[in-house]
C-alpha cells in the first residue's frame, strides 16, 4: 500500500495559510530580527540562523537509509519535509538534531559542522521535537520545560525561572506548570515541548511530524505556534495541505532521496504526488480563502495491471485430488480466465 | 487523580535537614538497641568519648568495645550501604528507562555472590585472610560487569532493553553457578552463612570495610548528583537527551560503570540486600517528583536510615540470632509498596 490519504482532508490552510503567497522559492524571509517574536523578550534566543544538509548519507547495517541529502533552510524559514513513510524523514532529521551521525556528508548549523561542535554548545544552537514522548518519570510540566535550560551555562536558578515562565507563557502552558507531563492531552504536551525547545532558546528548531494524533485545531495551532517563533525551522510534516499552507519551502524524500524541492505549489504537482505518494491529487481554491487545497484520490498502483472492477474472483476450486495438496497457495491456476 | 496532584512543592532544604537529623538519631538508636544491654547513657557517653578522643574508665572496657568495636561500624556501614543502593537505584532505573529496575537488574549482584560463595563455600582466596570475601565479591562482580557490558553492546551502544535482558540472563546464570557451590558444599554451616550472604547481612561488619565503601559511596553519589540534569534528559528518552546536548550512549557507559562500581563496593561488604534499591527511588520521588537533582538529595538519606532500622529488626527480632537484612527490607518493602502504589495514584512506571 502505497496511498496513506483518501477524500477530503481539512482545512489546513486556515489561520495563516495566506500568507505563503508570493513568497519567493528559496523562502528567505527577511527582517526576522524584527519578527512577532521581538516584542516578547527576545524569545527564541535571536535571530534563526541558517542550516544546511550537505551529501548526508545514512547506513545502518549496510542498508542505505538516505542517500546524498542536500538541503538548505535560510535564516528564519520555515521549510518542511514530506515524503511517504519509511522515506528516510525522521533518520534524516535524527542526523540534523544530533541523535544520529551520518555515514558521510556535514550538517551546518548556521556554518558550523553540528558533529564537530562540542553537544552542548550544538544544543544551544538547535532544539527539536524527536517523536518520542515515552518517559517513564512523571516530571511535572515546570520541570520538562527547565530541562531546556541543560545546555546552558553561567545560568542562575532565577534566570532559569524566568526564561521558562516566558516560554510556558508564549505557548499557552503556563497553568499546565505543576501538572504531570504524563497526564496532559496530546496538543497539551506538544506545547509544551514546543515550550521547552523555546527555553532552550535556540537559532534553529527541528520538529519530526509535531502535528502527530493532533487533532486539526491543535495541528493548525502547534504549526502557528512554531510559525511565530522566529526561529529558522526544518520539520517533517505528513499532511500535505498543512505543509503547504505552513512551509515557505518544501522539500521531497522519496526512498532515501530527495526527489524534489522549492516553493510548495510547485512542488506538489499531480505528476510528483502520483510517483511518490501513489495518489491522485485534485487541487480546488479553499471557498474563502482562495488558497489552493489538494483533494486526494488513491491512484490505481502502477503494478496492478488489472483493470479495476474485473479481478478475476478467487474461484473456489474443487480438489478431486484424493490426497490433501501439500502446498495449498503455491497451487498454480490451470485456467487463468475461468468464468468471467 | 494524578492530574489534579501538584507534586515537587515539599521544600527540599528542610526536608533534607530532617532526614540528616533521623539519620543521626537512628545511629545512635542503633548502636543503643542490641542483644547485650548497654544503658543509653553510657551508649551516648562513648559515642563521645571515642568520637572526640576522649577516655573511658577500664571497667567500661568490654561494654565500649561492643558500641564502639561491633556495633558503630556495623550502623554506619548500614547507612552507607543504605544510601549507595537508594542512589544507585535511582542512577539505575534513569539508565534503562525503567522504574522497575535496581541495582541487582544488571547481574551484579549475582555475580558478586559467585565470587563470595567461592570463599564462603570453597575457601577460595584463602591467602587474603579477612580481605578474601569481599575481595572476591568485588573482584566477581567486575568480572560479572564486563561480561554484561560485552554481550549488551551493540551497533549502537548500550540500549536499555538490551541492558535489562542481558542483566536478566547473565544473572540466571551466575545464581545456577552459587546454587551449584550451595549444594556442592558439604558443611551445613557454610552454606547457612552462603544463603546469609545472599540475602544480605551487616553481621560481618568492621570498621576495616567503612572507609572504602564509604569513599566509593560518596563519590558515586557526587557524580551521580553533578549529572542530575543529564538523568532527566535521560529518563525522556535517547532522541531528546541528544537534543538537548547530553550524549545518550556515552552517559550510559559511564553511568553503567558507576553504578557497577557502586554496588560491587557495597555488594562486597553487605551482600546483596534487596529492596532498598526498588523501593526508595519510588517513595522518594513520590514525595519529591521525578526530578533527579531532589530525588538525589533525598534518597540516599532515606535508603540510610530505612536500612540502619532494618538492620537493628534483623538483629533482634530473633535475638541472640541474626535474621538476613534483606528479609526485613522485603517484609517491611513489599507491604509498604504496594500500600503507596495502590493509594497514590502514582504514575507507576509512566502509566
Amino acid at each position: 500500500m502505497t496511498v496513506r490519504r483518501e477524500g477530503v482532508r481539512g482545512d489546513g490552510g486556515r489561520g495563516d495559510g495566506g500568507r505563503r503567497d508570493g513568497v519567493p522559492g528559496d523562502g528567505v524571509r527577511s527582517g526576522v530580527p524584527g519578527g512577532p517574536e521581538a516584542g516578547a523578550g527576545g524569545l527564541g534566543g535571536g535571530a534563526g540562523v541558517s542550516l544546511g544538509v550537505e551529501g548526508v548519507t545514512v547506513e545502518v547495517a549496510g542498508r542505505r537509509i538516505v542517500e546524498d541529502i542536500g538541503l538548505a533552510v535560510a535564516g528564519g524559514a520555515f521549510v518542511g519535509l514530506v515524503g511517504p513513510n519509511g522515506s528516510g524523514k525522521s533518520t534524516l532529521l535524527r542526523c540534523v538534531y544530533r541523535a544520529l551521525r551520518p555515514t558521510s556528508g556535514v550538517v551546518r548549523i548556521g556554518g558550523d559542522d553540528a558533529h564537530a561542535l562540542p553537544a552542548r554548545e550544538a544544543a544551544r544552537l538547535l532544539a527539536a521535537l524527536p517523536q518520542e514522548s515515552a518517559s517513564e518519570f512523571d516530571f511535572t510540566v515546570a520541570e520538562v520545560v527547565g530541562m531546556g535550560r541543560l545546555p546552558h551555562r553561567e545560568r542562575t536558578a532565577a534566570g532559569d525561572r524566568e526564561i521558562c515562565a516566558q516560554a510556558m507563557a508564549r505557548t499557552g502552558v503556563a497553568h499546565l506548570a505543576d501538572r504531570g507531563f504524563l497526564g496532559l492531552s496530546g496538543g497539551e504536551k506538544q506545547r509544551v515541548l514546543i515550550a521547552r525547545a523555546l527555553a532552550q532558546r535556540p537559532r534553529v528548531l527541528v520538529l519530526d511530524e509535531p502535528t502527530n494524533h493532533l487533532d486539526i485545531a491543535h495541528q493548525l495551532d502547534v504549526l502557528s505556534l512554531v510559525r511565530g517563533s522566529g526561529l529558522t525551522v526544518l520539520a517533517a510534516l505528513h499532511d500535505l495541505n498543512l505543509a503547504a499552507a505552513h512551509c515557505d519551502v518544501l522539500y521531497v524524500l522519496d526512498g532515501g532521496r530527495m526527489v524534489a524541492s522549492g516553493a510548495p505549489h510547485d512542488v506538489l504537482r499531480q505528476e510528483l504526488l502520483a510517483e511518490v505518494f501513489g495518489v491522485r491529487a485534485h487541487p480546488v481554491r479553499h471557498p474563502e480563502t482562495g488558497a489552493v487545497q489538494l483533494l486526494f484520490d488513491r491512484l490505481p498502483r502502477s503494478t496492478d495491471t488489472r483493470p479495476l472492477g474485473r479481478h478475476p474472483a478467487p474461484v473456489p476450486h474443487p480438489h478431486p485430488h484424493p490426497h490433501p495438496d501439500p502446498h495449498p497457495h503455491s497451487h498454480s491456476h490451470p485456467h487463468p480466465h475461468p468464468h468471467p | 487523580m494524578r492530574q489534579a496532584r501538584s507534586h515537587g512543592r515539599v521544600p527540599l532544604p528542610p526536608l533534607v535537614l530532617g532526614l540528616s537529623l533521623v539519620l543521626a538519631g537512628s545511629v545512635v538508636c542503633g548502636v543503643g538497641l542490641g542483644a547485650a544491654g548497654v544503658a543509653w547513657a553510657d551508649v551516648v557517653r562513648f559515642l563521645w568519648a571515642g568520637g572526640t578522643g576522649g577516655s573511658v574508665r577500664a571497667a567500661d572496657g568490654a561494654a565500649y568495645t561492643i558500641v564502639w568495636e561491633i556495633r558503630l561500624p556495623r550502623v554506619v556501614l548500614g547507612a552507607v550501604v543504605g544510601a549507595g543502593l537508594a542512589a544507585v537505584g535511582v542512577a539505575v532505573q534513569a539508565m534503562v528507562r525503567n522504574a522497575l529496575a535496581d541495582p541487582f537488574v544488571l547481574g551484579i549482584s549475582s555475580g558478586a555472590a559467585v565470587g563470595a560463595n567461592a570463599v564462603i563455600l570453597l575457601g577460595a582466596f584463602a591467602g587474603l585472610g579477612v580481605w578474601a570475601l569481599s575481595v572476591s565479591a568485588f573482584g566477581s562482580a567486575l568480572v560479572a560487569m564486563a561480561l554484561v557490558y560485552g554481550v549488551a553492546r551493540s551497533g549502537v551502544g548500550l540500549t536499555p532493553l538490551r541492558l535489562v535482558l542481558t542483566g536478566t540472563a547473565l544473572a540466571y546464570g551466575f545464581e545456577a553457578l552459587t546454587t551449584v557451590m550451595v549444594f556442592g558444599a558439604a558443611r551445613g554451616e557454610a552454606a547457612r552463612a552462603a544463603m546469609m550472604w545472599l540475602l544480605g547481612s551487616l553481621g560481618g561488619a568492621t570498621w576495616a570495610q567503612v572507609p572504602i565503601a564509604a569513599a566509593t559511596v560518596v563519590a558515586g553519589w557526587v557524580w551521580l548528583r553533578a549529572r542530575a540534569e543529564a538523568l532527566n534528559a535521560l529518563a525522556m528518552g535517547d532522541e531528546t537527551s541528544a537534543a538537548l546536548g547530553v550524549r545518550p550512549e556515552r552517559l550510559r557507559r559511564e553511568l553503567f560503570v558507576v553504578t557497577a562500581a557502586v554496588t560491587g563496593t557495597v555488594v562486597a561488604v553487605s551482600g546483596a540486600v534487596g529492596f532498598v534499591g526498588l523501593m526508595v527511588p519510588h517513595v522518594v520521588r513520590m514525595v519529591v517528583g521525578a526530578d533527579h537533582r531532589r530525588v538525589l538529595a533525598v534518597a540516599p538519606l532515606v535508603g540510610a536510615v530505612l536500612l540502619v532500622w532494618a538492620d537493628v529488626l534483623s538483629r533482634l527480632l530473633l535475638a541472640p540470632a541474626e535474621l538476613p537484612v534483606g528479609v526485613i527490607t522485603a517484609v517491611v518493602g513489599v507491604p509498604v509498596f504496594l500500600l503507596l502504589m495502590r493509594r497514590g495514584g502514582y504514575a507507576f512506571g509512566g502509566r
